[in-house]
Parts: C-alpha cells; sequence; structure tokens
C-alpha cells in the first residue's frame, strides 16, 4: 500500500479518524470562502430572462473545480509528487501495466449550489471521486481506506472475481479499515466505481461514485476527452433531488463553458448516476454525435443529438464542432435542466488554449 | 418604613438572581453540551405571505426557529432562479425578510416556490392561483367595501326588519326566536373556534397560535362582561327604563361584529390570494348565512320599543366591520391578525351565548328540556349548516 503522505492528507480536508479535528476547521473554511462569493442581497437583479434564470451567486472552486475534474483521471490534476500518493504505474512483461491507486472514503461538506452546503460521503474528498483510467489487459489495483463514518465498499463494473465485488455484506470495509480491489482492466469501454454498502441509495446519492474508464488496446483516435457525470443531491432528504448537474456543480458550465476547438474530435464519456429519478438525458445544440453505448463497441451504429441514460448506464459521444460559438448541453427533462443540470460550450477557432 | 425598605430588597432580590442566573446560561452555554458534534442547525422559516406584481413574486419570510438561517437559493416551480433579500441572506431568530423573485407567473395558474437554506433544508409556500395582488386603490377599497356591505351590513339590516314580527309574539314564540338564536350563535361559536385553531397551525411557532387564540377568546369573553355590567350600571344609575334588552343586544351586535371582522378578513384573503373563484356565490352565501345575526340581534328586545337610529346603529356594529375586515384581509393578510381577530370573535360570541341562554324562561336549565326550545337550538344551527353549505 503506497503511504498517505502527510501533505496529501491534508489535501483532503477533513478525512475521517486521521484528521477528525481538521473536519470541522475545514468546513468552516469552505464555508467562509463560499459566503464571499454568495450574497443575494449585493446580486444586481437583471430583468432579462436569461440572467434571472439559474441560482444567484457562484459556487467556490477552491476545493473542487468541475471544469478541471472534466479533465483529469489518474489524479492528472496533482502536482506529480503528490500525485505518487495516490497513484502508480509499473510496466509489466507483456507490456501492460500494473496501475495502483488509492481511494479514502471520508465524510466532506461540499458545495454544490451557491451557498448550498451538502453533507457528502466522498472518495478523496470530491465528488464524484477521482476518474481511473487503465488500458485493456492492465492490472488494477485499487488500495480502498475507508476514513468515513459508515461501513463502504468500491463496486467496479468490469469482469472482476466474486471477492472483488464490493457487494457483499462481508465485503464492507468498516471505519478505518482497508482492502485492496485487484483485477485486470476488461472490457474496453467507459464504466464506473461506486460504493455497494446498504442502503444503497443512500451510499450513493451522498457523492460515493466515480468514473473508470477501459481504454481499447488500439487506441481511439486523439480527441479532446471529457467526461461528465450527470448527478443529483437530495438535500433534504425526501427521496427527490434538489439540485442537478453535470459533475457536480449546479449550472457550473452556464458561467464557465467549456472550451473545445472547432473541427476537432470532441470525445465526451457521459456517466449516469442519478439517484431517484429513472432517467437521466444529453442533449446537445447544434449538432449531432455518434453514441457507442456503454463504449465497448468500436463502431458507433447511432447518430442522435439526445440520448437517455438510466441509473447507471453510460455512453461515449463522439462529435466535432462545425461552427464557432456557444452551444448549449442540457438535459431534456426541463426540471432537471432548470435545476442545475445545464451547462455550455465554448467552440473557438485554431489550437485550443488548454 | 424600615420593614417597607426590606420588602422591597426581598422583592427586587430574586429578579437580580435571575438575572445572574440568565447571564450565567447565556455564557455557559449548558445546552450546548448535548449537542451532538456536527449536528446541523435548526432551520426553522415560516413564509406568512407571497405578493405578486407585474415585476414578480415577494415571499415574506420569517425565521422562527432557534438557529440563524441563511438563504441560498430560491425555485419557482422546481427551477432556481434569481432573487434579492430585502434584509440579507442570514437571518438571526425572530428576524424577517422580504424575498423578490423576478418570476414571469403565469394568471390563473399555480406556482410552488421553495426557499433553500445553506444546508440544503426546503420551506415551501404554494400559490394555489396567482392573480396580482391588490393595490391599495381607491377602486380596489371600493370594491372590497361594496363586498362588505354585500355580506356584513346589509344582510344584518335586513335580518333586522323581522322586529314587527317578534313584538307580536308571545313569551313562548320569543323563546323559541331566542332559541333560533342560540343555535345559530353556536354554529358561529364553532366556525369561530375551528377557523381560528386552523389559522393557529399556520401561524409561525413563536407566535404560539392556540395560545393567541386561546388568549384573545378570555379577553373577549372577560370584557364583554365588563362592558355590560358597566353599561347596566349606568343605565341603572341614569334610571333609563326604556330598554334593558338594548344592553344584551348592544353585546350580541358586538360579538357579532367581530366574528364578522374575522369573515371580512377572510373574503378579501381569498380574493386577494385569488382563491375566489366562486365570487358570486361565495358572496350569496354569506349574505344568506348573515341575514339570521340580524335577528340575533334584535331577540333580547322584542318586548320593547327600539329606535330606529338605535337599529341602525346595532345593525352597524355587527354588519360595518366585514367591510374593514375586507379591507385588511385584501390588503395586508397576516395569518397573526386573523387568528387574533377569530379568537375575538368567538370569546365574543361565547359570552353573548351565555347571557342569551339566561334570557330563556328565565334562565334555568329545565328550559332546554322543552322541546320548543331544543327544535328551535337545532333549527337555528341547522339554518346556519345549510347556509354555510353554500360557502364551503
Amino acid at each position: 500500500m503506497p503511504p498517505l503522505s502527510r501533505r496529501s492528507l491534508f489535501r483532503l480536508v477533513g478525512l475521517g479518524a486521521a484528521a477528525a479535528g481538521t473536519t470541522a476547521l475545514g468546513a468552516a473554511r469552505l464555508r467562509g470562502q463560499a459566503a464571499v462569493t454568495h450574497d443575494p442581497a449585493t446580486h444586481s437583479m437583471a430583468t432579462h430572462a436569461a440572467h434571472v434564470m439559474g441560482p444567484v451567486g457562484r459556487v467556490s472552486t477552491a476545493s473542487f473545480d468541475p471544469g478541471v475534474f472534466t479533465r483529469s483521471w489518474n489524479f492528472s490534476h496533482l502536482p506529480p509528487e503528490e500525485r505518487e500518493g495516490f497513484y502508480r504505474e509499473t510496466p509489466r512483461a507483456d507490456g501492460t501495466l500494473l496501475r495502483e491507486y488509492q481511494l479514502i472514503a471520508a465524510d466532506r461538506e461540499i458545495e454544490i449550489a451557491p451557498g448550498i452546503f451538502f453533507p457528502a460521503w466522498t472518495f478523496n474528498g470530491q465528488v464524484p471521486g477521482p476518474t481511473l483510467r487503465a488500458t485493456e489487459g492492465d492490472r488494477v489495483k485499487v488500495t480502498f481506506i475507508n476514513a468515513g463514518t459508515h461501513p463502504h465498499t468500491i463496486h467496479f463494473h468490469g469482469w472482476h472475481r466474486p471477492e472483488m465485488d464490493g457487494s457483499m455484506p462481508e465485503h464492507q470495509v468498516q471505519p478505518g479499515g482497508t482492502f485492496v480491489y485487484e483485477f485486470d482492466a476488461d472490457p474496453f469501454g467507459l464504466h464506473l466505481y461506486h460504493c455497494h454498502a446498504v442502503p444503497l441509495k443512500r451510499h450513493l446519492h451522498k457523492g460515493l461514485y466515480g468514473v473508470f474508464i477501459v481504454d481499447p488496446r488500439a487506441a481511439r483516435p486523439p480527441a479532446d476527452d471529457l467526461v461528465m457525470v450527470m448527478n443529483g443531491f437530495d438535500t433534504n432528504f425526501d427521496a427527490d433531488n434538489e439540485v442537478y448537474a453535470v459533475n457536480t456543480v449546479a449550472h457550473h458550465f452556464m458561467h464557465e463553458p467549456l472550451r473545445v476547438e472547432v473541427g476537432h474530435l470532441v470525445r465526451i464519456h457521459l456517466v449516469n448516476v442519478t439517484e431517484f429519478d429513472l432517467i437521466n438525458s444529453f442533449h446537445l445544440h447544434g449538432m449531432f454525435f455518434d453514441l457507442y453505448r456503454t463504449g465497448t463497441s468500436r463502431s458507433a451504429p447511432e447518430k442522435t443529438d439526445t440520448v437517455m441514460l438510466c441509473q447507471g448506464e453510460r455512453a461515449i459521444l463522439e462529435t466535432r464542432f462545425r461552427y464557432p460559438g456557444n452551444f448549449m448541453f442540457h438535459a431534456h427533462q426541463s426540471e432537471f435542466a432548470e435545476l442545475g443540470w445545464m451547462g455550455m460550450f465554448e467552440a473557438v477557432e485554431g489550437r485550443r488554449a488548454t | 418604613m424600615r420593614r417597607n425598605h426590606a420588602i422591597w430588597i426581598w422583592a427586587a432580590l430574586p429578579i437580580v438572581l435571575l438575572g445572574v442566573l440568565v447571564t450565567a446560561v447565556i455564557k455557559l452555554q449548558p445546552a450546548e453540551r448535548l449537542r451532538p458534534a456536527g449536528a446541523p442547525p435548526v432551520e426553522r422559516l415560516t413564509i406568512s405571505r407571497a405578493t405578486l406584481a407585474s415585476d414578480g413574486i415577494r415571499l415574506y419570510v420569517l425565521n422562527d426557529g432557534p438557529d440563524p438561517v441563511t438563504i441560498a437559493q430560491v425555485t419557482v416551480d422546481d427551477a432556481y432562479w434569481a432573487f434579492t433579500s430585502a434584509n440579507g441572506s442570514t437571518l438571526p431568530h425572530l428576524a424577517s425578510t422580504t424575498l423578490h423573485v423576478p418570476y414571469p407567473w403565469v394568471a390563473g395558474e399555480a406556482h410552488l416556490l421553495k426557499v433553500l437554506t445553506s444546508t440544503g433544508t426546503t420551506f415551501e409556500h404554494e400559490i394555489a392561483v396567482a392573480v396580482e395582488t391588490p393595490a391599495v386603490t381607491r377602486a380596489q377599497l371600493g370594491s372590497f367595501a361594496l363586498i362588505g356591505l354585500y355580506v356584513g351590513v346589509l344582510p344584518v339590516a335586513i335580518g333586522l326588519c323581522w322586529w314587527p314580527v317578534l313584538a307580536r309574539l308571545g313569551r313562548r314564540g320569543l323563546d323559541v326566536v331566542l332559541a333560533v338564536t342560540i343555535g345559530l350563535l353556536v354554529f358561529l361559536l364553532i366556525d369561530a373556534v375551528h377557523e381560528g385553531l386552523e389559522g393557529a397551525a399556520q401561524v409561525a411557532a413563536s407566535y404560539q397560535g392556540t395560545a393567541l387564540f386561546a388568549g384573545a377568546a378570555a379577553a373577549a369573553y372577560l370584557a364583554l362582561e365588563a362592558v355590560g355590567a358597566w353599561l347596566r350600571d349606568a343605565r341603572n344609575r341614569r334610571r333609563q327604563q326604556e330598554s334593558p334588552g338594548a344592553v344584551l343586544a348592544l353585546l350580541i351586535a358586538i360579538g357579532i361584529g367581530l366574528h364578522n371582522f374575522g369573515e371580512g378578513l377572510a373574503i378579501g384573503a381569498a380574493f386577494a390570494l385569488g382563491e375566489a373563484a366562486l365570487g358570486t356565490l361565495l358572496i350569496v352565501g354569506f349574505t344568506l348565512h348573515n341575514t339570521t345575526e340580524g335577528l340575533a340581534i334584535l331577540s333580547p328586545m322584542a318586548k320593547e320599543r327600539p329606535s330606529l337610529a338605535l337599529l341602525v346603529r346595532l345593525g352597524l356594529i355587527g354588519g360595518a366591520p366585514t367591510i374593514a375586515g375586507a379591507w385588511l384581509g385584501g390588503f395586508v393578510y397576516s395569518p397573526v391578525a386573523a387568528v387574533l381577530c377569530l379568537g375575538l370573535g368567538a370569546g365574543a360570541i361565547a359570552q353573548v351565548v351565555h347571557q342569551l341562554s339566561r334570557q330563556l324562561s328565565g334562565g334555568t336549565s329545565a328550559a332546554f328540556a322543552s322541546p320548543r326550545i331544543a327544535f328551535g337550538l337545532l333549527a337555528g344551527f341547522a339554518v346556519m349548516y345549510g347556509t354555510g353549505m353554500l360557502v364551503g
């Protein structure tokens, strides 16, 4: 098990038993930050319909930036020395890689809409958890530390032995406990991982889920890869979501459009983990995309501009922006869209700056 | 003298000690030890009313919970919407604010507003039928006055026209009329208690609606007792023999007036909230309902010769508060005021029922055993029940 450095521990503010004392401090700090950006009293009132719709204020991106999450996998958002604490790859004799991860379940209050704080259960302090990305045939080894207050597991979608399933009562990792999940990355496609402790609904909607991408051995064409997790939050615990989003923060991409390059291949890894609602959907304005359901095939039999996914279902979407400018994307359930699941692409000519 | 000083010191000592104790509790916060670490705050917001105008919806919000509440977002019909808060976003205990939501509401349709706090707790307010909240204009005041006239003043006046019939009734006939009056007043009492307690459940918990209602009722009862005693006393001193029943009639008129004030509140609020879609039927119902109230005012004076001026005065006391109620309900509807008025009305009616019962055949309990009286009581109740169906 890779050692958990003191620095990385502090980065994951509010990590369970080891950092119990910092939990409250961290939460207080986060609240303080948010208070600066959120004040309806001083928010200037615009009468134009486009401006009066949506939540008031902005969510602080200091601890979690949905834009950064969209283009991060295997802890690529961390500086190299910190990243080592959570992700290492070692070449194997057959040319594949051994990929070792460290995932830590921890309770943490997160800001999901301006001024609204949700008592989340997280993997590594963030919702969704870090995106794991391997190539077909790689060995995946995930050291799971439960620093939370309830028993948790990690249940991966993909081929694995039953003892690696993280779903049975005996698979539950008690608070303070550790378990190592080990399996081969198979099949290629777009998968997910999530806690499978009971009660399931609560463990899922509290935030214990993440994306698991398995690339085919023969790489897909290079593209601008984007990870989008459709999720929702039931803030008053009435089995109905108050906030919907892609990558957690309501309306984030309305204010911070995802910048893409005209003519360049854009690949969206779309995963639906919305709880309580049977389905969720993704609709892209002004264009069509090729649809690879579960990403398990190299050929796309379907071209569409709206895709419906049930809970746990996912799909890879590929498109090229034909025109520069802003293009909206959102759930085609208008209710979800107006409760936060709505965003914007900004297509620009020439090479993308980032 | 020294003894007197000692008394004052002893009287003040517990108050000083109490002050010390309260200061200690506030400083030491012993209750905090019982609150588990990380326990969320107790959040309680009461949305007392919503007004609709061309520039959107305004919500009147009160924090009547123990902890401060921070308002984070507002949704209208499951859509996040921009809003401004007149009094900042964090409300301490018993602080209130007005939220302005520039939402393009749809006339005649329903809207559901949710206020989300920083913890994601939601507080809802339903607008059952969206209509523009009436502004205080001369035309609106006139319209509400007219409605008050139809449902309050005129029906009571019409009821008073039964006086010549009453004057010709014998003792037995009069007992029946008194019984009918008691029956219908008991109905109004039940109605006021029901409405009052229903309203009490809706006001902010800090206002303790049920206690407010009961307190108002008790106050009205005792006040009418005192007024009645004072009036009788005054008349006796002036040796006015003209109309002893007039005192009781006045008390009944006051009681009915208070009740009609509450009724006016309800009617005004119903029109303001757009719930008076029944319109004409509602007015006809209240009109029929209230005509019998004139009879109730008359019944203690059946054997007297009240002047026309006195009848007009009593009619106005009983009926005119409907207009004031309709104004108040239509323009500044407040659930707390409504509970208070209904409580006053209930107490007043209870006192009047008590007074009238004593008039029945000399006030013996045997009177109630007579089939005539029982019939009268039930008939009075039934008439109110029947006409009440028109407004239900």
